[in-house]
């Protein structure tokens, strides 16, 4: 729709805007906009300026320190990398998610369904907040959690303690709030103690209520800006997530499913071992993030989003009462279409919140979670897949392994890498409708963020690929002459081209 | 009367033959050390456990108790060398404790704490070093070893084999097997030796049991290593 604008056709005499970096997101990243002398934008993009390296340097550690060592990609949602490696390696050590114990396979849901609402909660009450609140373009004071504290105290508390009781939830299965054990090949290393259960269970209900009022905000808020809400950063996308084998809602194991943007299916219950044949991933030069696309469909159309939008706008239903309301209260909005407005991301974003809460009182309450029944074990294979819904969105870990135990190759696609495309796309949409023409300031500037924001991205996990990134070296005398210049294509190829 | 040394000022009875280490260790006062081990012969290689034995430095797990001997132990100077000494064994491997699978049963890593080590101090040498993971039941990786000769020692005095050496001087030197194709796996080391489960670091492991102690439940979970130190080894002198 705003592909137009990714590359502008002559750049000479375009003025250059960059909001750098772009806050309260994950990682760094930048937006840069070039605009004619009208002010009229006529290129719009979003960079991600680090790299991280993983891929590469897992290669050569034995397997089973992958979900360890690869947790550390992120200290916000490192729970997803460990399990979704964790998955990977059981396939190493024999075990098929069928054969994993039952207490392992709950336990490892509810550090999962801990995650996620922890990360929820983190997201939408510490960053996202503020500019829900106090509006988009409200003074630059206003846009912190420190101001939602003073403006509505109950509130920023119940979004503290809605954290607070996740990680608690991740520290009760895995050891610790951040980058704890756990997973280990074929099961978990602990279960619950009665007195964990019951720890954690002493306040499920007071969090199950403040989920509730917490979508119940969210709503009111979205209901309150009509049509803005339902317009800003808007795209048409197709959708990509995980389901149970019936359709519903799933967190932590299914198949993929695809729909387009008018709500047909692509495909359904794929098994993600098969991810290779239906999704690529493109390389651009200006930037360290990839570009998946549904292979179907092609580079062009094949692109689509992850995460809470798309797997609400994806599932059937939701296994759990209260969110399956709000699901369907949600579905109602657009008379049952698919939601295509991207601040309804973050409306998605609290009805999974509440799946999560309600999700962990029914798994503290089952008594598989305290059996010692945790590891299985079966032949050595050399390859494993393991795919997961983190709650930026769907998340893929692939390894290979030698005879030895020795990793020799790893592919990991990033949920914020799947909405790259689209993320870029909701930049240029509201540099278009909402900034082009205009003359820019810094309150103005902060729509570009609250557009990239409501995806949560995690720019850190989502560039860590390296080796294939192409890279320029530019060496540029006192004067600003240009006089030298090394292009790294992502062949490896390298280029001596001053004009380049 | 039995005779006795000074240590900081207490005093400590002690056995003929014993090292100041060994009389210390009796006595219930933690020296921090890395490459002694009750059961093995002293190597005095670490440093970590030098003491000054009337006003000279001394290495507590080689020198001798005598009558009469004045040791100083845990004072701030010793100790700042002591963690200097730590923290360029941290630099000199690859010790990346956020993701190792030793970490909380890591001897190397709990001294650390114990000397309030806080970062590496020195730069990083980012030196390449090779895993051998070539045995089905052992792994070497040669980034976290400290050539203390713990595997060597309990190789050749409990095991009755010849499986490490170290080989090379200064900088390149490295920790070596007894195989002509210079893998583990042609060795005749196994799962059940000594030498297998001495490592204070995580350079010797065996394979296919990593992380399954809970954090909580590991070593130095809820214990200094000066605690621990003193509980099992006191329990090997008895024996």
């Amino acid at each position: 729709m705003y592909e137009h604008l990714e590359t502008a056709d002559n750049k000479e005499n375009l003025k250059r805007v960059v909001v750098e970096p772009v806050s309260r997101v994950e990682g760094h990243g930048k937006v840069t906009l070039l605009l004619d002398e009208d002010n009229k934008v006529k290129q719009a993009r979003l960079h991600i300026v680090e790299f991280r390296g993983f891929e590469r340097f897992i290669q050569g550690r034995p397997y089973w320190e992958l979900p360890v060592l690869v947790q550390r990609l992120c200290g916000i949602c490192p729970v997803s990398h460990h399990l979704a490696a964790a998955k990977a390696i059981d396939q190493l050590v024999g075990i098929d998610p069928v054969n994993l114990p039952v207490a392992a396979d709950k336990l490892r849901r509810l550090l999962h369904f801990g995650q996620v609402l922890q990360s929820h909660a983190l997201h939408f009450f510490h960053l996202s907040s503020p500019d829900l609140l106090f509006g988009f373009e409200s003074e630059i004071s206003k846009r912190s959690i420190i101001a939602v504290i003073e403006a509505y105290p109950d509130l920023a508390v119940q979004g503290v303690m809605l954290r607070k009781y996740g990680q608690e939830v991740i520290r009760m299965v895995s050891g610790k709030r951040v980058h704890g054990t756990g997973a280990i090949p074929g099961g978990m290393n602990k279960s619950l103690t009665k007195d964990e259960r019951d720890y954690l269970l002493k306040d499920i209900d007071q969090i199950i209520n403040w989920s509730v009022a917490s979508v119940a905000l969210i709503k009111k808020v979205h209901g309150a800006n009509l049509p803005y809400y339902d317009d800003f950063a808007t795209i048409r996308s197709n959708y990509l997530g995980l389901t149970k084998p019936d359709g519903a809602l799933e967190l932590y194991h299914g198949g993929i499913r695809a729909k387009n943007a008018d709500g047909d299916t692509l495909i359904d219950h794929v098994d993600y071992c098969k991810y290779n044949d239906y999704i690529h991933e493109e390389v651009r030069s200006w930037t360290y993030m990839k570009f998946p696309y549904l292979l179907s469909m092609g580079q062009e159309n094949g692109w689509y989003r992850v995460g809470p939008l798309a797997r609400v706008n994806n599932c059937d239903y939701i296994d759990t009462p209260l969110a399956e309301i709000e699901r369907i209260a949600f579905k109602a909005h657009s008379n049952e279409a698919m939601v295509h407005s991207t601040l309804a991301f973050h409306w998605a974003r609290l009805i999974e919140l509440l799946h999560c809460a309600e999700s962990i009182k029914t798994l503290l309450n089952d008594p598989d979670v305290l059996s010692q029944d945790l590891v299985a074990k079966g032949e050595k294979r050399y390859e494993g897949i393991g795919v997961i819904e983190a709650p930026r969105g769907t998340l893929f870990h692939h390894y290979q392994v030698d005879e030895n135990d020795i990793v020799t190759k790893a592919n990991l696609i990033v949920s914020t890498t799947s909405n790259n495309m689209a993320m870029n796309e909701s930049v240029r949409q509201v540099a278009a409708e909402y900034l082009s023409g205009q003359e820019l300031t810094e309150p103005l500037l902060n729509n570009l963020e609250v557009a990239i924001r409501a995806y949560d991205p995690c720019l850190s996990c989502a560039t860590h690929a390296i080796g294939k990134m192409p890279l320029q070296l530019e060496l540029i005398n006192a004067d600003g002459k240009l006089i030298d210049k090394l292009v790294k294509g992502s062949d490896g190829h390298i280029d001596r081209n001053l004009n380049a | 009367m039995a005779k006795t040394i000074m240590i900081d000022g207490l005093s400590i009875p002690f056995e003929e033959g014993q090292t100041i280490m060994q009389a210390a260790t009796d006595a219930g006062v933690y020296i921090p050390h890395l490459c002694h081990h009750p059961e093995f012969s002293p190597h005095g290689s670490c440093k970590l456990c030098t003491v000054k034995v009337n006003g000279r430095n001394c290495s507590a797990c080689t020198f001798p108790a005598m009558e009469g001997q004045e040791v100083i132990n845990n004072a701030k100077d010793l100790n700042a060398d002591r963690q200097k000494i730590t923290q360029m064994l941290f630099v000199e491997g690859n010790h990346f404790c956020p993701s190792c699978e030793k970490t909380g049963n890591c001897q190397l890593q709990a001294v650390a704490y114990h000397l309030n080590m806080l970062d590496d101090h020195f730069p990083l040498f980012y030196q390449h070093r090779e895993v051998d993971a070539s045995h089905a039941d052992l792994l070497i990786d040669h980034n976290r070893c400290i050539f203390c000769t713990l595997c060597v020692r309990a190789s050749h005095e409990h095991d009755g084999k010849e499986v490490f050496a170290i080989s090379g001087r200064g900088i390149n030197k490295h920790l070596i097997v007894n195989s002509e194709s210079g893998l583990l796996k042609d060795t005749d080391v196994s799962a059940k030796d000594k030498a297998a489960h001495i490592c204070p670091t995580g350079a010797i492991l065996i394979k296919h049991t990593a992380y399954q102690v809970p954090i909580g439940e590991r070593i130095y979970d809820h214990q200094q290593i000066d605690q621990v130190s003193l509980n099992s080894e006191q329990v090997d002198h008895d024996k």
